[in-house]
């Protein structure tokens, strides 16, 4: 057996080490053929360690009938014993008293990921949920900034007053584009959407007259807090703009928890078993009385809700927004961080945020090799992992059943 | 009828969007040269929709047999585009070119279509065929994270900025009724032509191009009837790269310059080429990429060409609504599931 996996392994390697050929790079003059085999070492390193790790459960296997729980299950199952509330609570605590120790730029980092934990969650909602692969996903992002621009420069509207009109046109592109594609299949409906998103660009790039095309908008007020006060004894609403880092900090974190809810709420509720149900069968889900289409498009418009608000967040934040922030690539950089979470987990999902978030910014000599190792990891998890680092419970059931049933190769 | 359709748009908008793409003078055209013009464009369209046409069979091809998209294809072509890069600058710098120039662009287009056939292989080896038992959305997300990869790593060797072709052609053209016809395109579009034919028999005509034309038919069967059906996937994993490599090579010819990024739009294009044929037919293939190419060229010809992306999404969207199957699609039963 472990011969046959050997065997299995040097033949993989040498496809892989094909593969990397293209990173060779064969300049005219230069020829760095270091960087292809560092990619090859790392990517042979995580095999052999599966290798290993296959290994020695088949070996326990061998040994006592009774296959032990995986370490992950176990490490799950301890603090799932320790009381949740503690835990959150303690997350809570160190998520507020973050900024007291933080200086700006590590602040600035935190709203970045904060912004792509509302984005991994909404988009967990089309693809971990209702299991459509939406790759357009970042559209939606794109409305939400923009229809708080227009609005707040054109007519003056809040930023309060501006969220909620940007929740409903997103809702309504997420809509539009949802009901002429619900009815195709997967992959059809990947491309579909891709084609979308990009077309939400190139209309924001060209419509000069409203988007300021590739120049951007700018001038857009912060959030604002109204809170009454009584100065010169007469009651009024005085305003305080968010315009420091941490107020925004705390403001995205808001945003942040009120989403996690929110998922939260919609996995665990009867429109979440419906999601997962057409997720795993539509044909059956139909037949049990689930109304897709409408179930679908409900999946759709959610997620382009929670972009919508993330996107208003964003663009209010840097008072700047430009069509060059909506690239295909943030759409794959918010699909990795589900698929890296693990599709339909919600802790994971937090935690692949501020993982490919922030350590790009931390290894900033690393910078050029992020979306390499983006697509490096989408695929390895894909074939190793399918799950995700932390596996919704469900899913990890759907992915692992057939393994006991599945002939040996 | 449709002369009199350009002739309104004409009379409709204003000369000065008329200036002739391709024309170094930047002429504006005046209603003479209105016939020649739309002749113009209409080679223009079979060009580009030959270009199409190879990138498309490609995912047709593929997605006949595994019912996948693969989604790495817009990268290979690329890949292919920066081999012909590489070996014509090699060939010209010893001054190859210029003394057997129909033997540079047989090893030119040989190594590019050879190379990204292994690499077609390998991508199949390493992020597909682990995954071929597994749920769908595994299957793409791992095809996804593919593509993202080979991109950037050809961003990381190759740049990010335009890399020029060398030009091999010259300027020679020959003026039909007023269009004039590089000599360029004229190879361009017969080699393409004779890689479709080359294709056709391949499909049709051998043993290989039998097992194919089974296993995407039934793979169960095929498999019960003796066909090698790894081998089958292997063979086409070569072949659609392979032609999409030769398309490549061509864009790089033609418009003078190569970038990490351009599989993006292509295989867009090409992808609505291919389910507008109806994806898993070949000719269905060849059909769509005309057409993409002929609408793509036209708009950009009377319309404001900053929106022709954006036609050619539209149309994609617009085909899959009505007629999910293509235009020479199979019956539409398994399609819509």
């Amino acid at each position: 057996m472990i011969r046959q996996e050997l065997k299995k392994l040097v033949v993989y390697g040498f496809f892989l080490a094909i593969l990397l050929i293209p990173m060779l790079g064969f300049k005219s003059t230069t020829f760095e053929p270091g960087r292809a085999f560092k990619t090859l070492g790392v990517f042979m390193a995580i095999l052999v360690l599966n290798l290993i790790v296959k290994t020695i459960r088949s070996r326990k296997k061998q040994e006592d009938a009774e296959p032990k729980t995986p370490l992950t299950e176990r490490a799950a199952e301890r603090i799932n014993r320790f009381p949740k509330i503690y835990t959150l609570g303690g997350l809570l605590v160190v998520a507020v008293a973050y900024p007291m120790f933080a200086d700006n730029y590590m602040i600035d980092v935190a709203i970045t990921c904060l912004i792509y934990v509302c984005l991994g969650l909404g988009l967990n909602v089309v693809v971990g949920l209702c299991g459509l692969l939406d790759l357009g996903y970042i559209a939606f992002y794109a409305v939400g900034a923009y229809t708080y621009s227009i609005l707040n420069l054109t007519f003056g509207l809040s930023f309060w007053a501006a969220l909620p009109l940007g929740i409903v046109l997103g809702m309504v592109v997420g809509c539009i584009i949802g009901y002429p594609t619900l009815k195709m299949r997967g992959d059809y409906l990947a491309i579909v959407t891709l084609g979308f998103g990009e077309i939400v660009r190139l209309v924001l790039n060209n419509w000069d007259s409203l988007t300021a095309g590739p120049n951007g908008l700018f001038g857009m007020k912060k959030p604002a807090l109204y809170y009454p006060s009584f100065a010169e004894d007469s009651f009024s609403w005085a305003i305080y703009y968010l315009k420091s880092l941490p107020a925004l900090y705390y403001f995205i974190l808001l945003i942040a928890i009120l989403t996690i809810i929110s998922v939260r709420r919609l996995d665990n509720s009867r429109i979440g078993r419906a999601w997962i149900a057409i997720r795993e069968d539509e044909v059956a889900a139909e037949l049990s009385g689930v109304p897709t289409t409408w179930i679908k498009l409900l999946a759709y418009a959610l997620g382009a809700a929670f972009a919508s608000v993330a996107g208003a967040f964003f663009a209010a934040k840097l008072s700047y927004t430009n069509p060059n922030f909506f690239l295909f690539m943030e759409s794959c950089i918010v699909l990795s961080i589900v698929v890296l979470g693990g599709v339909g987990s919600i802790p994971g999902i937090v935690i692949a945020a501020f993982v490919l978030i922030a350590a790009p910014e931390v290894f900033r000599g690393l910078e050029n090799y992020r979306m390499l190792a983006f697509g490096g990891i989408m695929t390895t998890m894909m074939i190793l992992k399918p799950e995700g680092i932390i596996p919704a419970s469900r899913r990890r059931r759907e992915l692992h059943e057939g393994e006991a049933i599945k002939p040996k190769e | 009828m449709a002369v009199s359709f350009f002739w309104f748009l004409y009379a409709n908008f204003p000369p000065s969007a008329f200036t002739l793409p391709n024309s170094n003078e930047g002429r504006i055209l005046n209603p003479m040269d209105l016939s020649s013009f739309l002749l113009q464009q209409i080679i223009n369209a079979v060009f580009l929709g030959s270009i199409y046409s190879l990138i498309a069979l490609g995912y047709t091809m593929v997605y006949g047999i595994i019912e996948l998209i693969n989604f790495a294809h817009g990268e290979l072509f690329t890949a292919g585009a920066f081999i012909g890069l590489i070996v014509l600058t090699a060939l010209q710098q010893i001054g190859f070119v210029d003394a057997h120039f129909v033997l540079t662009m047989i090893i030119v287009f040989g190594l590019a279509m050879a190379y990204v056939a292994v690499l077609g292989v390998a991508v199949e080896h390493v992020a597909y065929r682990p995954l071929r038992a597994s749920s769908r959305l595994s299957a793409l997300l791992s095809a996804l994270g593919m593509s993202i990869f080979l991109s950037n790593g050809m961003m990381l060797s190759q740049g990010v900025s335009d890399r020029p072709y060398p030009q091999v052609f010259g300027l020679e053209s020959i003026e039909v009724m007023g269009a004039r016809i590089t000599n360029g395109q004229i190879f361009i579009i017969l080699l393409a032509v004779a890689l479709m034919i080359g294709l056709q028999l391949f499909v049709h005509r051998t043993r290989l191009g039998k097992a194919m034309r089974a296993t995407a038919q039934n793979k169960t069967m095929a498999r019960i009837l003796g066909i090698d059906i790894d081998m089958t996937i292997r063979i086409t994993f070569m072949i659609g790269p392979a032609l999409g490599a030769a398309a490549g090579v061509m864009v790089g010819l033609y418009y003078g310059a190569v970038r990490f990024d351009m599989g993006f739009i292509f295989m867009i294009k090409a992808f609505a080429a291919a389910i507008l044929g109806g994806i898993g037919s070949i000719p269905g293939a060849m059909l769509g990429g005309l057409i993409i190419g002929t609408i793509e060229v036209m708009w950009a010809a009377f319309l404001p060409s900053a929106w022709k992306d954006v036609t050619t999404f539209t149309v994609l969207i617009l085909v899959l609504y009505f007629r999910p199957a293509g235009l020479l699609g199979e019956s539409s039963t398994e399609v819509r599931v």
